[in-house]
């Protein structure tokens, strides 16, 4: 074995034998640094003759790049165990619990009413809306229904004390909405009104606040054909499915002539009423055609302008739509309901992600 | 409105079965809300004759029977009634049938080892009354083997259709059967009408309110036996749920229900001199045959002789005048009241009747004369007596006015095409005169229709609203347009922002208790008839609402609650969208990184308000944080956020302890009440955004930290910071707050980091020396020192 090969084994088997990076630093200086071993060979390559330097020259450099590799190695070695020993003793028990705030619920009538929204938007409803505390011409007598007229019997109307004019109450419907935008706006008119009303009346399925949405369509040439496609296609549309079936029923509402009360078909499935086919019906909508006295009385010719109005309840749709049961527990704010039937800030209801969110 | 098969048969000639009647009902308008078929209740009980009967082997109080069904083969059953006995008549429930009483179904069983095909029943368990000491025994000669329900007469199903208000014909019988033979169901029998031509003078009545009672028809009746009325009236009277009184009585509630025609029956020997329809006096009062007395208002229509009023016209009738079963000489009154005058006295008296619900829809005006006709024979018939001539005061109101109808409206507004031919048909079986050129006049007992629009209405629903073809609303071209407006968009926004945010969203009434309305500055509606004490005042704030909700949930068990709520407040001049927050409860619960649980703090409740507000679009940065949240908060923890002076965007801050306690919630309660209607509209400019330029150079930032007088607001200081060079500090953050040693009395530290963005070039050190100096220099003219 020749010298330098002696002095390559010593060293690598130093290199490798070192316990600690300041080791390995010791063994750096010793072959290459200024003094190093290594580092007089290479000085002595300058003193040599050119044939002894073809000879020696590669030689020495081949030692020099096998030490510095050897060494790099080493030390990285030595670097990458020191951090795995720092690393393990940092380890943590990653099965302890987070912080996590429960997630946010929107109601179930507002989420209904968004749906409701999105789905007449596509049919070119806009959105109205009018005050809660309204007075006896536009809750009443407006819609063709005086003083005297055995329909204000049916509404159980709250009263603010008399003072002034006009009878002060609370709407019984959201009807008067209608006489608002009829009012305000000219003709071709397609709106949907949602809303808060009131009647004196609380039992298991009533309360003395619920919501309800008015639609209103008048144009030239409206006939019930048309509110009958409206209101199947808005069902169908709603619970999103197409076995809806419609029940129209002659009724009597004084704002429209005729009047039709729909009811709409369910199936039973697993002892609850699924909405859907026809084994019984469901009350969900009352309906018409606007009285020509309601659009006189908004001061549009009514031989001009015809269309029709419906009206239904939202919290009840909400009800056949996602199972509630009980009516006054929409409005107890019992967070286990709200979390129960509410739905995610992020259920958006569109056309394209579809209007209803699955259970 | 109720009535039973066999009594709409009486007035409709028809092979229809039930079901075909019902849905018949229903589709023209009469909606059937029940129906009730007593022979479907009563399958399985039959007519049987005990043959013998043998003590039980086994049981002393049992006998074995062996009975006759009337199919030649005797059942053996076993009983425990004591009057069970040889050649009893009695009522068998076979194995299968459904014991009304209990829903238990029969079965053989052995009963104490002896084999029983069935039970002997007692009325109460057919629920027929309430005898239950032994079974049902018949008339001897009762059929044995019939149906229990043909032989009783109880086969007649009961029907109960809703009647709308307009519908004042089919708050009789006939009126209903009338619908049904136009709707093509069968045929309208004639109405058999005998005239009473009576003996002598009528009785002496009159009407001096012909505004109120403008006709008052009588005939007097001497000499009558008021019994019971006979059973088949009973029955019938019965089955509709009125309790059978006396003959008289009976027959003036029978034809009510038969032709929508009321009637009142007087006994004359209680009345003094003749009766008078009139106005009432103020003040006046009457006993009602209900047993209350009534204080009548002036001009209420009533019917009164000459020492007091006897009835409230069309309403009810009076004690002192009604018969009773010594009753001898009778009067009979068939009038026609005013439906408003009704309605009017009605609402007043909060006094409802069958027959006023009559009279305020309104009863025929031509069928007094009929009407009086059939009630004189019908008590001639069942309570004899004689009758005397009729009087005829007033002129009930039977003109009908015609109108022109086109009949295309049937297409153009009900959207069906129905042949003339065939409207005039449905038009004249209803009753309307209809012209050859389509003058149409209504019948007397439809006063509901009086336009074209209503002529519509009947062809249509006697066609059948099913045949109306669904018809596209024409659709706009393109993509559907937006809808919502500004207003709807931040309503979304904020309801989802906050429910984003772990917010849960809450629907509370509108109406509070007044206490809780006087906390939040009071109530300025309050209802006038309320559904109870606690739902009275219109809210002027959303946490009244909220406050109750979080302590019914805490008491419920949670432990922390975030609700929200986005509904209107109703101020005296308007109703303001509204959205309030309130949380109660534990913010964070205890927690092996935060130790123990938290409570919410007013920083909480300023951090949702600015979050909602950002999320709703208002301009936060520029928001200023002032006081004056109002006396329900907490005087120093709770604030406004303003733009500007005046404009106030939210109310934040904990609940002043004593109103927290008024609603029973302990601790801390933090809250929200944020008014969408103050943020500023967006100007709206397209879509297009501004021009992206970055700065080219990094920013710089600088702390300083500054000694104040403690009572300086951090929004102060920092504001007149970030204003003190407002080329180059593009931000000034408070991060530090201090107080307590080295600060001194009556001061404190605020630590403020100042961002500062170059423009082209780097800040040279004496540009930041500037900047430092004129920061210091702001701060300064608040009072605040630069700390050493």
């Amino acid at each position: 074995m020749s010298e330098l090969q002696t002095l390559q084994v010593d060293l690598l088997a130093r290199v490798e034998g070192a316990a600690s990076i300041e080791a390995v630093e010791a063994i750096r200086v010793e072959a290459l640094g200024k003094q190093g071993r290594v580092t007089a060979l290479l000085k002595s390559l300058g003193g040599m003759t050119p044939e002894e330097r073809l000879v020696e020259g590669p030689a020495i450099h081949a030692l020099r790049e096998a030490v510095t590799g050897a060494i790099g190695d080493r030390k990285a070695a030595l670097e990458r165990a020191a951090l795995d020993g720092k690393l393990a003793a940092e380890t943590l028990d990653m099965t302890l619990p987070v912080d996590r705030i429960a997630p946010g619920s929107v109601h179930p009538v507002s989420q209904v009413m968004d749906e409701l929204a999105e789905i007449f938007a596509d049919l070119g409803f806009a959105v109205a809306s009018g005050p809660e505390i309204e007075d006896d011409w536009h809750n009443f007598s407006a819609l063709n229904i005086p003083e005297t007229h055995p329909a204000r019997a049916m509404h159980d109307t709250f009263y603010f004390p008399e003072a002034g004019e006009k009878r002060m109450l609370l709407r019984t419907h959201t009807s008067p909405v209608q006489i608002r935008t009829m009012l305000k706006d000219k003709p071709p008119i397609r709106i949907i009104a949602p809303g808060r009303v009131y009647r004196s009346d609380s039992d298991a399925t009533h309360t003395p606040m619920f919501h309800q949405i008015e639609g209103l369509v008048i144009d030239r040439g409206i006939t019930l054909g048309h509110l009958k496609w409206t209101l199947e296609t808005f069902l169908k549309a709603f619970f999103e499915r197409d076995d809806i079936v419609l029940r129209l029923r002659s009724s009597y509402f004084p704002f429209t002539e005729p009047s039709v009360e729909v009811d709409v078909g369910y199936t039973m499935v697993n002892g609850k009423r699924v909405i859907g086919g026809s084994e019984g019906w469901l009350e969900v909508l009352g309906s018409g055609m606007v009285h020509r006295k309601v659009i006189e009385a908004c001061g549009l010719d009514p031989n001009e302008w015809q269309g029709f109005a419906f009206g239904t309840g939202v919290d009840r749709l909400a009800m056949l739509k996602y199972g509630m049961e009980d009516l006054r527990a929409f409005f107890d704010g019992d967070l286990r309901w709200l979390r129960h039937y509410g739905f995610a800030a992020l259920d958006v209801p569109t056309l394209s992600g579809g209007v209803g969110v699955a259970a | 409105m109720k009535f039973t098969l066999s009594w709409l048969k009486d007035h409709l000639e028809t092979e229809a079965d039930l079901p075909t009647i019902l849905t018949a009902l229903t589709r023209i308008g009469l909606e059937v809300e029940g129906v009730d078929d007593p022979a479907e209740r009563l399958a399985g009980f039959r007519v049987a004759r005990v043959l013998t009967a043998e003590r039980h082997p086994q049981a002393d109080k049992l006998q074995v029977l062996s009975v006759d069904t009337g199919d030649g083969v005797a059942l053996q059953v076993v009983c425990g009634a004591p009057n069970a006995r040889a050649g009893l008549v009695g009522v068998l429930g076979t194995p299968g049938a459904v014991v009304p009483a209990n829903g238990m179904q029969l079965r053989v069983s052995a009963i104490r080892g002896v084999e029983s095909n069935g039970m002997m029943c007692s009325s109460r368990e057919l629920e027929l009354g309430d005898d239950h000491d032994g079974i049902i025994e018949l008339a001897a000669d009762a059929p044995v083997g019939t149906p229990f329900a043909d032989y009783a007469g109880l086969g007649d199903p009961v029907i109960e259709v809703a009647v709308t208000p307009n519908r004042q014909d089919c708050m009789g019988v006939r009126g209903i059967a009338r619908d049904l033979a136009a709707a093509g169901l069968g045929t309208l029998k004639p109405l058999a009408v005998e005239p009473v031509a009576g003996e002598g003078a009528g009785p002496d009545v009159r009407t001096h309110d012909p505004a109120g009672c403008p006709a008052f028809f009588a005939q007097n009746v001497s000499g009558v036996t008021n019994g019971a009325s006979p059973d088949w009236m009973q029955r019938r009277l019965k089955a509709i749920g009125q309790k059978p009184i006396s003959a008289l009585v009976d027959i003036t509630n029978y034809v009510m229900f038969d032709l929508g025609r009321p009637l009142h029956v007087y006994d004359r020997a209680k009345l003094t001199g003749g009766l008078v329809a009139r106005a009432a006096k103020a003040g006046e009062q009457v006993l009602a045959l209900n047993g209350k007395t009534y204080t009548l208002a002036e001009g209420m229509t009533v019917i009164a002789d000459d020492a007091h009023v006897h009835d409230i016209g069309g309403i009810m009738g009076g004690e002192d005048s009604g018969v009773i079963e010594a009753t001898t000489d009778v009067l009979i009154e068939c009038a026609y009241f005013t439906p408003e005058a009704i309605a009017r006295t009605g609402q007043a008296l909060n006094l409802t009747s069958d027959a006023r619900a009559r009279f305020e829809r309104g009863v025929d005006p031509a069928f007094l004369g009929d009407g009086l006709a059939i009630a004189t024979r019908m008590v001639l018939d069942l309570c004899g007596g004689r009758a005397s001539g009729v009087t005829r005061a007033g002129q009930p109101p039977v003109e009908r006015a015609s109108f022109v109808y086109n009949p295309l409206l049937a297409l153009t507004l009900g959207g069906l095409d129905v042949t003339e031919e065939r409207q005039r048909a449905i038009l004249e079986a209803l009753g309307f005169d209809v012209t050859d050129d389509w003058h149409v006049t209504p019948p007397t007992w439809r006063r509901d229709v009086d336009g074209p629009a209503d002529i519509v209405e009947e062809v249509i629903r006697i066609e059948g609203l099913d045949n109306v073809p669904s018809t596209p609303l024409p659709r706009a071209e393109g993509v559907a347009r937006p809808t919502a407006t500004p207003e709807q968009r931040t309503e979304r926004r904020l309801r989802r922002a906050a429910a984003a945010r772990g917010l849960n969203e809450a629907v509370t009434w509108s109406f509070v208790p007044a206490a809780q309305a006087d906390i939040f500055g009071g109530g300025a509606w309050t209802l006038a008839n309320p559904i109870s004490e606690d739902m009275k005042v219109m809210r002027p704030s959303l946490l009244p609402g909220l406050l109750a909700a979080a302590q019914r949930n805490l008491s419920r068990g949670a432990t922390g609650v975030r609700l929200f709520e986005f509904g209107r407040r109703y101020l005296a001049d308007a109703e303001r969208p509204t959205l309030a927050v309130v949380l109660a409860g534990e913010r964070t619960p205890r927690g092996w990184q935060g130790g123990k649980a938290k409570a919410f703090d007013a920083f909480d409740a300023k951090a949702e308000a600015l979050a909602l507000l950002e999320a709703a679009g208002a301009p936060v940065a520029n928001l200023q944080v002032l006081g004056e949240a109002g006396e329900a908060w907490h005087p120093g923890q709770s604030g406004t956020l303003r733009l500007g002076p005046k404009t106030v965007l939210a109310a934040f801050g904990i609940v002043h302890p004593s109103v927290a306690k008024a609603f029973d919630l302990g601790g801390p309660v933090a809250a929200v009440e944020l008014y969408p209607d103050a943020i500023p509209a967006k100007r709206s400019s397209g879509f297009m955004r501004l021009a992206y330029a970055p700065p080219a150079l990094q920013p710089v930032r600088r702390d300083f930290a500054f000694v104040v007088p403690a009572a300086l607001s951090a929004e102060q200081l920092v504001r007149a910071v970030r204003g003190a060079d407002k080329a180059a500090i593009v931000e000034a953050r408070l991060f530090d707050v201090f107080e307590g040693a080295g600060v001194g009395e009556g001061m404190k530290s605020l630590a403020i980091e100042v961002v500062l963005q170059p423009g082209e070039k780097s800040f040279t050190d004496a540009e930041l020396m500037a900047i430092a100096d004129r920061v210091v220099a702001a701060a300064g003219k608040l009072g605040a020192v630069l700390r050493g």
